[in-house]
């Protein structure tokens, strides 16, 4: 756990040497906010003292600044041969897998923290359901791991970084938005398996304040699978 | 500690990248990994260093096997690996620190790890810089530092001294020559007067098989039959002289080094040449002003094993 912690550590300094940190704060903080606060179907129009607008957006956002986080990740790792460098000192792959995926949770952490303004403001000017909007928050988090696990991945399948990032786009675009598009043509069992696939589904239904082991059961199974399977990729480089 | 390499084999698709090779190299001991390009030495020392696993073989360090305590066996070695690649956009010190961390060096020590790797490869004037602005010949030194910062007991260099200039390389090789005494070193190189000038051993493999395994000088008797004599004669007929050589039993071939001064290249077939030719002047009344044994070089012995 410890060399975990100083691979996330260097991973994080990384992020904010490079400035890659601050630009993804300050463009989610700036989306979100713009969508949340300004433009027309925003806060004020719902009528309500609810968040529920701005998860929506945050969803969407998200999908799209978590790959190019975790994009650089590996594949720059393995171009620049440092990969090589790591992992012949005294740290498994597991080890280094986790130390840049808990960098990308932390950062993630950070910049939905920083939003904790808009719960304030939204909390000033009505009777705020603070349960759902943990949930809501908590929901946020969990699809953002999810897709952080799912870029790792994108990232060690190649050595280059826009691959990497459409990749993971690739890949995530049908837990966003096609495996519930597909559902809806369908019928029966295979319409409702699809249908749990969707990562839209068991957020609507999270961000809804509804807390299910359902649900958490998903998100863990997606986590899980993204990094097995960059672990998976990693120990490929044994029969190039 | 000592290495054990056994019958190692490493196929990338149908192509043996390393076959079944088998080395012991002792402890302190400095050996030279030879080889053209695509030889298999990188490759072989991927595995010594747990980067990729083998496919059949076994590599016992210091008594343990890779593929039961790899983790173990990680905290002993030090790495230099081709190309030597480094987080560019750290500072020195930074990447340093970090190192010795992963090392698992306690807090307390690793300060003065890093200000003691710093003192011994003369990054002093360079400490407070990113890696990516260092030229490579102080990328170099990081990448020497950054695998000596745990005082492994085993160091492997994949070409330590490539990109370096001339005053570097002798400083790097003495450095190297230091480490050897107390440390296991396996390089690689393909640079001769390099592997003459610092290791105990050669290896030499080509197309992954072992092809040569000894001292300089071992590897230089075993051509020694087919040596070259500088043969110098006086008071005679140039010509004379060359028939009579070139129809010696013991003698393969003969030719001018300098026809005015009667020198010829003599290129022997056994150790009785410099006998047979000394029986020849004295018969012929020639006076014989010089005879030197003219050095196979390792060059020599390089290329006839690896060209074919």
């Amino acid at each position: 756990m410890k060399k975990v912690w100083i691979i996330t550590k260097r991973e994080l300094n990384s992020f904010f040497d490079s400035l890659t940190a601050f630009i993804m704060i300050v463009l989610f903080l700036g989306f979100s906010g713009f969508f949340t606060w300004i433009s027309g179907s925003d806060v004020f129009f719902v009528g309500q003292a609810s968040l529920r607008s701005f998860f929506g957006i945050a969803y969407w956002t998200l999908f799209f600044f978590i790959p190019a986080l975790t994009m650089r990740m590996l594949a720059e790792e393995k171009k620049s041969g440092t990969i090589e460098m790591l992992l012949t000192k005294p740290v498994t792959d597991r080890h280094v897998i986790l130390g840049k995926y808990f960098a990308t949770l932390i950062l993630i952490a950070v910049a939905l923290g920083l939003t904790f303004p808009y719960f304030i403001t939204v909390a000033k000017i009505g009777n705020i359901d603070a349960g759902g909007t943990i949930c809501g928050y908590l929901a946020l988090f969990l699809i953002s791991a999810s897709y952080a696990a799912i870029g790792l991945f994108a990232s060690s399948i190649t050595k280059n970084q826009i691959v990497a990032f459409l990749t993971a786009l690739f890949i995530g675009i049908f837990f966003h938005i096609l495996f519930q598009f597909i559902a809806g043509g369908m019928k029966g069992l295979a319409g409702q398996i699809m249908n749990y696939f969707s990562m839209t589904v068991h957020f609507e239904s999270l961000s809804r304040g509804v807390l299910d082991s359902k649900d958490l059961i998903y998100f863990g199974s997606v986590i899980f699978m993204g990094l097995f399977l960059t672990e998976i990729s990693m120990a490929r480089r044994n029969s190039r | 500690m000592d290495i054990l390499i056994e019958n190692l084999t490493k196929k990338y698709g149908s192509q043996k990248a390393v076959d079944n090779i088998s080395l012991k190299v002792a402890t302190g001991e400095i050996l030279g990994f030879l080889g053209p390009n695509g030889a298999g030495k990188t490759t072989t020392m991927k595995i010594i260093t747990n980067f990729i696993a083998p496919d059949e073989g076994d590599v016992i360090i210091g008594g343990r096997s890779i593929r039961d305590d790899a983790d173990e066996i990680k905290k002993h070695i030090g790495y230099l690996p081709e190309n030597n690649p480094l987080y560019e956009d750290m500072g020195v010190i930074d990447y340093l620190e970090f190192c010795a961390k992963i090392q698992g060096i306690d807090k307390t020590r690793v300060q003065s790890r890093v200000a003691e790797m710093i003192k011994i490869t003369g990054l002093n004037r360079e400490k407070h810089k990113k890696i990516a602005e260092l030229s490579k010949g102080y990328k170099q030194r990081v990448g020497l530092a950054q695998a000596m910062i745990h005082d492994p007991e085993i160091l492997i260099l994949d070409e330590p001294t490539s990109g370096l200039d001339p005053n570097q390389i002798v400083e790097i090789r003495k450095l190297i020559r230091e480490l050897g005494r107390e440390k296991t070193v396996i390089l690689s190189t393909h640079i001769l007067p390099e592997v003459e000038a610092t290791c105990d051993r050669i290896f030499i493999i080509n197309k992954g098989k072992l092809v040569a395994d000894g001292t300089a000088e071992t590897l230089r008797k075993k051509s020694a039959d087919k040596e070259i004599i500088r043969v110098r004669i006086e008071d005679g007929d140039s010509n004379k002289i060359f028939t009579a050589l070139n129809d010696l039993e013991s003698v393969s071939m003969v030719d001018f080094a300098e026809r005015t001064l009667n020198r010829f290249n003599v290129h022997c077939r056994s150790k009785e040449a410099k006998r047979h030719i000394f029986n020849l002047c004295v018969q012929n009344k020639w006076v014989l002003t010089e005879m030197t044994p003219h050095e196979t070089k390792l060059e020599d012995i390089f290329r006839e094993l690896t060209m074919n």
